[in-house]
């Protein structure tokens, strides 16, 4: 019950910053304003500093008189060498340039360790201090099953 | 956000079934773990591995895949999936430089369709998808060794995954945490020498085992198996796959990790 408190309160929160700051984009006067939209995936949780999933996504929608030229950074879109940021340039309501930034190569780091790398243990590390979750190994088959340390995992339930 | 109030060590529900001749694990966290919708989505998901065997599997003489191959039926009167499979096969084929193939020889030297190096990794990441409808749960779902992962909120610990020996099963060799992503291990262990290097007609011997990690299961199987198909090759390959990092356990022992190239 208090986790689904604390899920509630937290989505609260997360309505509340997304009004609170499309109310300031709407009386900002003609700046350039950039919104990145991060990705919540893909990183391992150490490091990250990956806002949470509450920041927007900028559309061409959002309210501005005529005289109002915006660029915002968003709409990040997935290609198979990886993800490329869009910057969209906005006068008043009308997008007037969409322009695909170069992914920059040494960027962001939690971009760059999106990927984590495996790390070696010691050959006196056993499974147990290792505290792994699951075991990626060769397949196992249904026949090795019963004595392999997935097996293990598997049974201790918590 | 109060991401920090979800502990490291949220309950941890698991299941275990056999489908396609291999274990399926699946451990969950989060609010579905161990409740109906979770269950149902578990059943989902082995219902759906079950239907990918019936299809894929070369060990029953009458699935589509072994009809095909035998010339049997044509490729339209297949379900739409084996022609997906088959384009996967194709593109890891031309991307492996020759090393993957999905044409096995037999020991009388005739060819047999076999595209099981895509099709776990394809399959499990495509059953995932009735995990990931389950609101504010993460999962880390694992056929046989190859997994697929997801954590939703930024500050919730990750999936330990934990890469097995491959000259002791009972040890770990290296451990690397997902939040969401895949991890994928290749090698001679467990179901013997499976693979075949498909550029010299060869059955690879210089590695032990590869794994890989990258965001998509089905790419994160087809790479692992390139790579030990690969060889001495391998290392050099999996440093230029876009998003994928990897260790490899080498015959005579010798580890080498390899991290993701930036673009």
């Amino acid at each position: 019950m208090k986790r689904i408190v604390l899920w509630f309160v937290s989505t609260l929160s997360a309505v509340v910053l997304l009004f609170s700051y499309r109310t300031s984009l709407s009386s900002a006067p003609a700046t350039t304003t950039s919104v990145t939209t991060e990705k919540p995936v893909g990183s391992s949780a150490a490091t990250s500093t990956t806002p949470s999933s509450a920041t927007p996504t900028t559309t061409a929608a959002a309210p501005a008189t005529s005289s109002t030229t915006r660029t915002v950074t968003g709409s990040e879109v997935e290609t198979r060498y990886g993800p490329v940021e869009v910057q969209v340039t906005v006068a008043g309501r009308k997008i007037t340039a969409v322009q695909v930034l170069e992914y920059p190569s040494g960027g962001r780091s939690d971009r760059i360790n999106a990927i984590a790398v495996p790390e070696l243990v010691s050959e006196t590390v056993g499974a147990q201090s290792a505290r792994i979750d699951m075991v990626s190994g060769a397949t196992y088959t249904s026949n090795g099953y019963t004595s392999s340390l997935q097996s293990a995992l598997d049974q201790v339930g918590l | 956000m109060s991401s920090t109030t979800l502990a490291p060590d949220r309950p941890t529900a698991r299941y275990v079934a056999h489908v396609m001749n291999m274990p399926i694990s699946l451990a969950m966290r989060g609010i579905h773990a161990f409740d109906a919708p979770g269950q149902r989505a578990w059943q989902r998901v082995i219902e759906e591995l079950r239907e990918v065997d019936r299809i894929f599997s070369t060990y029953r003489p009458d699935s589509s895949i072994s009809q095909l191959g035998r010339g049997e039926i044509q490729l339209g009167d297949c379900p739409a999936v084996v022609r997906e499979v088959l384009a996967l096969g194709e593109r890891a084929r031309i991307e492996s430089l020759g090393a993957f193939s999905i044409w096995r020889p037999l020991a009388d030297g005739t060819l047999r369709l076999d595209p099981s190096g895509v099709v776990k990794g394809w399959a499990t990441q495509r059953a995932a998808q009735h995990l990931a409808v389950l609101a504010h749960t993460d999962y880390c779902l694992s056929a046989g060794g190859d997994m697929t992962c997801r954590t939703l909120e930024p500050g919730a610990a990750p999936w330990r995954i934990g890469i097995e020996d491959p000259f002791d099963p009972a040890r770990i060799r290296a451990v690397v945490p997902i939040g969401t992503g895949a991890v994928a291990t290749s090698g001679g262990a467990h179901r013997g020498a499976h693979i075949y290097d498909g550029r010299r007609g060869t059955t690879p011997d210089r590695i032990a085992s590869v794994t890989v990690v990258a965001e998509s299961l089905a790419w994160a199987d087809i790479d692992a198996t390139a790579a030990f198909a690969l060889g001495l090759d391998a290392p050099d390959w999996l440093r230029q796959r876009p998003g994928r990092s990897g260790v490899l356990v080498w015959a005579d022992g010798r580890t080498e990790t390899v991290a993701a190239s930036g673009s």
